[in-house]
């Protein structure tokens, strides 16, 4: 088992490693980051020498490389083109606000997500299955953006019940984390339906049940446990698509974050910024997906052998 | 069951296409809205009622129905819902399809050979692949738009780089199976080539997996495009495309809520009919691929 983690460490970090020399070569690809860089009250030839020796910039590219790889470690990625503030501290400002978002959207999307595929599998065929059936089907389907926006609408505009930007108090989360949690949750209840199924089948429930146990001792207690592996590797796969959501969501309801802060960067062309949000997502999204890999090896014990 | 040394194995079900067709009825509403979709992006210049572009100030605003000329209604700068909808459905169509067929391409291609020569070859696609896989489309995206500059090119290239990983590892699973096929052996006995044997002998036979991946992805692709677009990384703002109309009515919601709306109702009718069509060509073509529920 340490020898699996070790393997998945070492891989997490190539991966970073790739992902950084990419980031590296993208600022260097798009022009001479010395004239981006430049002040725009300085443009005189001296000016311009001076930020690039400034910058490093007149070093060889793979000095300059390792340069960048010892300030990324430190998340030091040098100062944003915009406000003149150091990355580091856009980082620690914004990554709280993520974080938050990404667990709630996670928490709320097992928290619901589970109980209704276990009941859909449980009453099969009942009007819950079939209302679980076009909750998720929908969730697939509907873009988020768009569902955010309508949300806004709904509950911000026409009802006046919930905020719709910012991020002040708990009500404030709670539009933004169910958008980001809807497609996730289809995935978890349309899995949980059909491994809950699959598990309630097998002989050992069937002997559960012969033994004479109720049903809910042989559903929440039995079953759950190995209906829940399947889960586990799904919501492991859905980071990827929680990071995708969480720069949407924060965009439509102007939430602090890391994805707003990467977007405007993009949009803006402050490289510094974009360096900074981008190799802190990948770095959160390598690690998380690392700590579900070894959740993983506990949940299954056949794994772990 | 006792069997012969050799036999022609097949992976293939012996049952013909008319009887399993009848068995499984066509999937008519998902194919009609499919329908919609693609006479809409082959003839929008033909179709759609206005220039999507072009601008009417007097008639700004028009909500959907209070004007016979305008069915769908006008925007904030008076232009033609209803035809920057056809004209959207153009978008989505050209951008999903290229993003599509070279992500089919790469990834069959890159399935093939790792499943088929398998070795060192297939450690190192199947690393770079699952690098792939695992890592989020818009953030790739973005690193993409940093490098070439928002527009169509940019999004192509982004939802390439994720979705032809899906395709090479469905495709390198079904190899690996088709290779231990007799016909495969055979073939490489009598002393047929690598290339003619992976495109004559094995390429056939994960022709129906590749037409599965391929439809059940489309509904994605269209969602990922608008997504990018949605966040301006794609087309620049004002072009018709499903993902940027929503953005453009973000803003007026409260006051002109049909122009965010209208497209967003579109994408979520051409994913859900991708999705169902997807479903069931599945299930029609591979009856083995069906997951339980």
């Amino acid at each position: 088992m340490w020898q699996f983690i070790g393997i998945r460490v070492i891989q997490g970090i190539f991966t970073l490693l790739v992902i950084s020399l990419l980031v590296f070569l993208a600022t260097r690809l798009t022009g001479d980051p010395a004239l981006v860089l430049l002040p725009p009250e300085a443009s005189s030839k001296a000016d311009y020498e001076r930020v690039k020796k400034q910058l490093g910039l007149d070093k060889p590219l793979s000095t300059q490389y390792l340069i960048f790889l010892s300030g990324a470690v430190r998340g030091d990625f040098g100062l944003s083109i915009r406000d003149r503030r150091p990355t580091r501290d856009l980082l620690l400002e914004r990554l709280p606000a993520t974080l938050q978002l990404a667990l709630a959207g996670m928490v709320l999307a097992i928290v619901i997500g589970v109980p209704l595929g276990i009941l859909s599998a449980v009453k099969r065929d009942s009007f819950l299955d079939k209302g679980a059936k076009l909750f998720a089907v929908l969730g697939m389907a509907a873009p988020q953006f768009w569902v955010a926006i309508m949300l806004i609408l709904l509950f911000g505009a026409i009802l006046k019940v919930l905020p719709t930007y910012g991020r002040e108090g708990p009500e404030n989360f709670i539009l933004p984390s169910f958008v980001l949690a809807w497609s996730i949750m289809a995935g978890i209840t349309r899995l949980g339906r059909s491994s809950m199924l699959e598990v309630l089948d097998s002989d050992y429930v069937r002997f559960a049940r012969i033994k004479g146990l109720k049903d809910g001792m042989v559903v929440w207690k039995h079953a759950l446990r190995n209906a829940l592996i399947p889960i586990l590797t799904f919501s492991g796969i859905s980071l990827a698509g929680l990071l995708n959501g969480a720069i949407v969501v924060e965009q439509v309801f102007a939430w602090p974050g890391l994805g707003r802060l990467m977007l405007d960067g993009v949009l803006q062309r402050n490289f510094p910024v974009v360096q900074a949000a981008v190799m802190a997502s990948a770095f959160f999204y390598i690690l998380t997906a690392l700590i579900v890999d070894i959740l993983y090896v506990y949940a299954d014990p056949r794994i772990r052998h | 069951m006792a069997t012969p040394d050799l036999v022609l194995t097949t992976a293939q079900p012996q049952q013909s296409w008319r009887q399993r067709l009848a068995e499984k009825k066509l999937p008519w509403i998902p194919i009609v809205v499919l329908l919609v979709l693609l006479v809409c992006a082959a003839f929008a210049p033909w179709l759609a009622p206005h220039e999507p572009t072009s601008l009417n100030v007097i008639n700004s605003k028009l909500a959907p129905f209070e004007s016979s000329e305008h069915p769908l209604g006008t925007d904030v700068l008076g232009r033609d819902m209803m035809s920057r909808l056809i004209y959207g459905a153009r978008t989505t169509v050209q951008i999903s399809v290229t993003a599509l067929a070279l992500g089919a391409i790469i990834g069959t291609v890159v399935g093939l050979v790792s499943g088929y020569w398998g070795g060192w070859a297939d450690a190192v696609l199947m690393r770079i692949t699952d690098a792939a896989l695992g890592f989020p489309t818009i953030l790739l995206a973005l690193v993409v738009v940093v490098i070439m500059d928002p527009g169509p090119l940019a999004i192509i290239l982004a939802v390439l780089l994720t979705v032809w990983a899906r395709f090479a590892r469905m495709i390198r699973g079904d190899v690996l199976t088709v290779k231990g096929y007799d016909f495969v052996t055979l073939a490489r006995i009598t002393g047929v080539k690598s290339p003619i044997i992976l495109w004559r002998h094995i390429f056939p036979n994960v022709a129906n997996t590749l037409m599965v991946i391929t439809s059940l992805m489309v509904g994605q692709i269209i969602l990922l495009e608008a997504a990018l677009s949605f966040l301006g990384l794609g087309l620049s703002p004002g072009a018709p495309a499903w993902g940027i109309m929503v953005a453009e009515g973000q803003e007026v919601i409260l006051d002109v809520w049909w122009l965010s709306l209208f497209p967003g109702v579109a994408i979520t009718v051409v994913v859900l009919a991708f999705n169902f069509f997807g479903d069931w060509l599945r299930d029609f073509l591979d009856p083995k691929l069906r997951r339980a529920g």
